[in-house]
């Protein structure tokens, strides 16, 4: 049996896909993240920015996390937006749910009231995938067992072993 | 937090390195940094005061290559250790895979680890999690120091479970990759 703590499944992935790639349009952002608030990258669209989008993504987590820790420290449950404003590229940050969070990069060719604006609906839209997929997380991860075996973890070990060598 | 995204046909995972400040936790993520190859790893992020003390943590993404068609990722994190950043150690270990104890050998840190440890283990209840539940390794490093407690009597204090545990030295090598190794197995075969 597969246990991961968060697995996107083929339909739930295009309907995030969906989702942000509308927000995207709508926004006129240069791109967006779903990412987990652990640090780790769900799904992205938009131009391939040209820097580490893994180190990014988990730097934009611990980003929300030390602000919802701000927001307690004052009596807040958290801060459900962080925006960055840069001189030329700024980004926008919005809480789906506990577990994920939304972030919009976005230059002059938009404004942070249309982001705000077209994020807050795409923000309800992946809220109820995410929620169907935590759900289904819960409850199906036999169906998948089969990918990820017991021939998965003799591959991986070998792959560690070649990796972390002297 | 384990991820598989069966669209894009990939796996991510993360391993913390815990431990007390100046334990060389971020001495065993620069040494791995340094030695595997350009193509498996992604940049090295490192938030850090002037003094290149961890103000919250070190990330370094490392790739494992496909394996049965899913590319696959380790996340390697480090916490800052000094006692007051403890509110960024908690977010750190949010989704945690796995953990390496970096302990410091010295006998003038004996007390840190124990505290540390100690640590770990309310951090983790704060999750709604047990360490016993997680892949762990311990490793005792600065082997290579004069005043240090011999590994018997570091066993008997901080891992009398008696996890995985390892000698290094950090600043050489030293069982950095063994610890490591150890610790990404069991990551990966909790998955399967």
């Amino acid at each position: 049996m597969v246990r991961a703590n968060l697995a996107i499944f083929e339909d739930d992935y295009w309907a995030l896909h969906g989702t942000l790639t509308e927000l995207l349009r709508n926004a006129n952002a240069q791109c967006i993240l779903l990412i987990d608030r652990t640090g780790q990258l769900i799904s992205s669209q938009g131009a391939p920015p040209d820097f580490d989008i893994t180190s990014f993504a988990s730097l934009c987590a611990a980003d929300f996390e030390a602000n919802v820790q701000l927001a307690q420290l004052i009596g807040e449950r958290d801060f459900s937006t962080l925006y960055h404003q840069g001189a030329d590229e700024s980004m926008y940050l919005s809480r789906v749910d506990t577990r994920t969070v939304l972030v919009v990069l976005f230059d002059r060719h938009t404004t942070l009231g249309l982001v705000r604006l077209r994020t807050k609906k795409a923000v309800e839209q992946l809220g109820a995938v995410m929620a169907r997929l935590f759900e289904k997380v819960e409850y199906t991860h036999e169906e998948f067992s089969r990918d990820v075996d017991e021939e998965f973890a003799v591959r991986a070990e070998a792959e560690i072993d070649n990796l972390f060598r002297d | 937090m384990s991820l598989i995204n069966y669209s894009t046909r990939e796996i991510s995972c993360k391993v913390v390195f815990y431990g007390p400040g100046l334990g060389g936790k971020t001495t065993n993520v620069q040494y791995v940094y340094g030695r595997i190859r350009p193509e498996t790893k992604g940049r090295l992020v490192s938030l850090a005061t002037e003094m290149d003390r961890t103000l919250f943590f070190d990330f370094l993404p490392l790739d494992l290559g496909p394996i049965k068609g899913f590319r696959t990722r380790l996340h390697l994190y480090t916490v800052p250790g000094q006692v007051y950043y403890d509110a960024s150690r908690r977010l750190i270990l949010r989704g945690v895979d796995g953990i390496v104890f970096v302990a410091d050998s010295l006998i003038s840190r004996f007390e840190a680890n124990v505290e540390s440890l100690y640590n770990l283990h309310e951090n983790l209840a704060q999750h709604d999690m047990k360490l016993e539940n997680l892949p762990f390794a311990v490793q005792y490093n600065k082997r290579d120091l004069r005043d240090i407690i011999p590994v018997s009597d570091l066993q008997e204090e901080l891992n009398p479970t008696r996890y995985p545990h390892f000698e290094a030295v950090a600043t050489q090598g030293v069982g950095v990759f063994d610890t490591l190794k150890c610790v990404s197995k069991m990551v990966l075969r909790k998955l399967a």
